[in-house]
């Protein structure tokens, strides 16, 4: 039988992929322009036996999300702006206890307020790094509908293959656009593994700091009795706060995503082997990166696009690949050009790359994106 | 058979409260409560947050999580809402349950969220130093209050009661047998039961307010109370600056939150 196709906006696509991915827990506090998710997963999951909570404040909105994880659920939810600053205080802690979860941000224009209906690409480095102190995260950014459904399975797998939040980074473009959508059923080994550690239950530790095997997370009410502290503690799950203990998870935690980049690296090249003039963007600002190269392919000049769909860890090498064959890079994004300092960093060869930004809370046009091309010829 | 023992933990013992402490008394009434209703270890769960409080969760027998600061009734709502047939206690100070947490206290009573909650309330901030509260009363000497406190701390029970919360007693940590039998009642209680425990905390608050030894603290903080029973026959003046203990709620007229959700969530799938 051939997948259902639907026509559909970005938020309503998240909620369907992350249902197909076994996702039957949302707990959430409505913000604009990410609202619909938690509309949705309101409607949807009581059908299919989930359950959706309306939490009193961000903060206890991914407490619950966690709280609901380790007693076997599998959860998300779904913010924007101010809210996505009041889940990092427990984002911090679902990376310390290792609870795999995913949490959408909807981006908007900021800061503070800001412009609560309009589309902006500012949160590229508070995914990254805006929970407390040293630690690793994955981020990946959708650019269509498609990719909103599609990017909420792969998150679900991310989060279980590495007991790790992980953010999809949409913005308020994509999330109200509306596009088809084929709603296909994930394959088995697209699914987050099982939960049932194997051992025997006296052998069972929640943690396993061996950065390519992250020990299996037992649900609260199987036979596996755990503990879970977010101080610092050994793989017992307890607390333990020893230098050397420290040392071990703090590197554990970074290890663990940091070595397997290129296995999460998920990227898109448009029109890339002969390019010479090469556009990297991710989410809305990919799609004027997309049209820019339309029409300069149009007029013979060799365009091509990487979308970075993965945000976080950076996907280095194919980035300086792109980088290595361009005559000159360019990089469009809703914000003052965090991707761009991103881009930089990894720039070793000292390619020409140039920054185009926006803040207007208005998507960047192709013409802009040729016209700062067309400046630095 | 399983004995207070393997609900405490008590190979991780001894634990770190200071000689005096209201804590490790809750935590032994918990023990010894959960002997006498003999749930199975695997389907209890313990949540905490921050303060010396919080640091219960490194012993039980049972399965723990410590959440952050103030984030606990959220996160044994979560567990709650996920799997119901667990038996979810809520562990906080006054900090965490009344403080940081005060707004997830209001709304896990209104929801009638099927929790446990024990809020160890000993007045201030133990663990970074005997800062007030929350619950710290007006006058009161803190590390942040070194001229005498200019807020007023506030009745959790009565919060909790308007709230919606299916149970609220308060009893102190000398009455213990009481707090063991209150903690029964509680867990059997379907929705959300709250327990205030009045304690002592000798390190800091008691010593700034010249209380007196550990065992004199203990009971002057029983002085400062009165059985429900009793206060119905005494006047207003009577009963000023007193606060009440005992059973103070026990609703019988809504059901819990999981139930509700579940009985709504079959109605739409047309079952």
């Amino acid at each position: 039988m051939s997948d259902k196709v639907m026509f559909m906006q970005g938020n309503e696509a998240i909620v369907r992929g992350a249902i197909a991915a076994g996702a039957n827990f949302y707990a959430g506090y409505p913000i604009t322009p990410s609202s619909e998710i938690a509309e949705k997963a309101s409607e949807l999951l009581p059908l299919c036996g989930g359950v959706y909570m309306q939490m009193e404040d961000e903060l206890s909105s991914m407490t619950a999300v966690e709280g609901s994880t380790l007693a076997g659920a599998r959860s998300f939810t779904a913010t924007s702006g101010l809210g996505f600053s009041m889940m990092q205080e427990h984002i911090g802690h679902a990376v310390m206890c290792e609870v795999p979860c995913v949490i959408v941000d909807v981006q908007r224009g900021g800061p503070a307020t800001g412009l609560a209906t309009k589309p902006a690409q500012g949160d590229v480095m508070q995914a990254r790094w805006g929970t407390n102190s040293d630690h690793s995260i994955i981020t990946l950014a959708p650019a269509s509908v498609e990719e909103c459904y599609e990017l909420a399975i792969k998150a679900f797998h991310l989060a279980y293959r590495f007991r790790t939040p992980v953010i999809i980074l949409s913005d308020a473009s994509v999330a109200h656009m509306v596009e088809n959508v084929r709603l296909r059923t994930p394959k088995p080994e697209e699914l987050p593994a099982s939960r049932d550690p194997q051992c025997d239950p006296s052998e069972y530790l929640p943690h396993r700091f061996d950065p390519d095997h992250p020990a299996t997370l037992a649900a609260f009410g199987s036979k596996y009795i755990y503990h879970m502290v977010s101080s610092t503690h050994d793989e017992t799950g307890l607390a333990k706060t020893t230098p050397d203990v420290s040392d071990r998870l703090v590197h554990y935690l970074w290890d663990k995503i940091e070595n397997h980049a290129e296995e999460i690296a998920y990227t898109k090249e448009y029109e890339m082997e002969d390019a010479e003039i090469v556009l990297i963007s991710f989410g809305c600002s990919a799609r004027s990166a997309r049209g820019a190269m339309e029409k300069l392919r149009a007029q013979g000049v060799k365009a091509g696009v990487l979308q970075l769909q993965t945000i976080w860890p950076f996907p280095v090498k194919a980035v300086q690949k792109a980088l290595a064959q361009a005559k000159l890079a360019v990089v469009p994004e809703l914000n003052l050009g965090q991707l761009y300092s991103e881009v930089q960093r990894y720039n070793v060869e000292g390619r020409k790359v140039i920054s185009v930004t926006k803040v207007r809370g208005e998507l960047i046009t192709p013409d802009e994106i040729i016209k700062a091309i067309e400046e630095v010829k | 058979m399983y004995t207070w023992k393997d609900y405490v933990g008590y190979d991780r013992l001894p634990h770190i409260w200071c000689s005096g402490c209201g804590n490790g008394i809750i935590f032994n009434a918990l023990g010894q409560a959960l002997e006498k209703m003999q749930l199975p270890l695997e389907k209890v769960v313990i949540v905490s947050g921050s303060g010396c409080f919080a640091k219960i969760v490194n012993y039980p027998g049972v399965n723990t999580v410590k959440m952050l600061h103030g984030r606990v009734l959220s996160g044994a709502t979560g567990i709650a809402m996920a799997n119901p047939e667990l038996t979810v206690f809520a562990l906080m100070g006054d900090g965490d349950g009344t403080t940081i947490g005060g707004n997830h206290l209001i709304h896990a009573a209104r929801r009638n969220i099927n929790v446990t909650a024990i809020l160890g309330n000993n007045y201030n901030y133990g663990m970074t130093g005997g800062q007030y509260s929350g619950t710290t009363p007006e006058g009161s000497i803190t590390a942040t209050s070194r001229y005498g406190l200019v807020e007023d701390g506030f009745d959790a029970c009565k919060l909790v009661e308007a709230a919606g919360a299916s149970y609220v007693a308060r009893t102190t940590a000398y009455d213990v047998l009481e707090l063991q039998k209150m903690i029964i009642e509680a867990t059997e209680k379907p929705g959300f039961a709250f327990i205030d425990v009045l304690a002592a905390c000798p390190t800091h608050y008691g010593r700034l307010n010249k209380m007196g030894t550990p065992a004199e603290q203990m009971l002057k903080i029983k002085e400062g109370t009165v059985p429900v029973a009793k206060a119905a026959k005494m006047s207003p003046e009577e009963l000023k600056g007193k606060l009440l203990t005992g059973k103070l709620v026990d609703r019988n007229d809504r059901e819990d939150y999981a139930v509700l959700y579940a009985k709504m969530a079959k109605e739409a799938r047309g079952e």
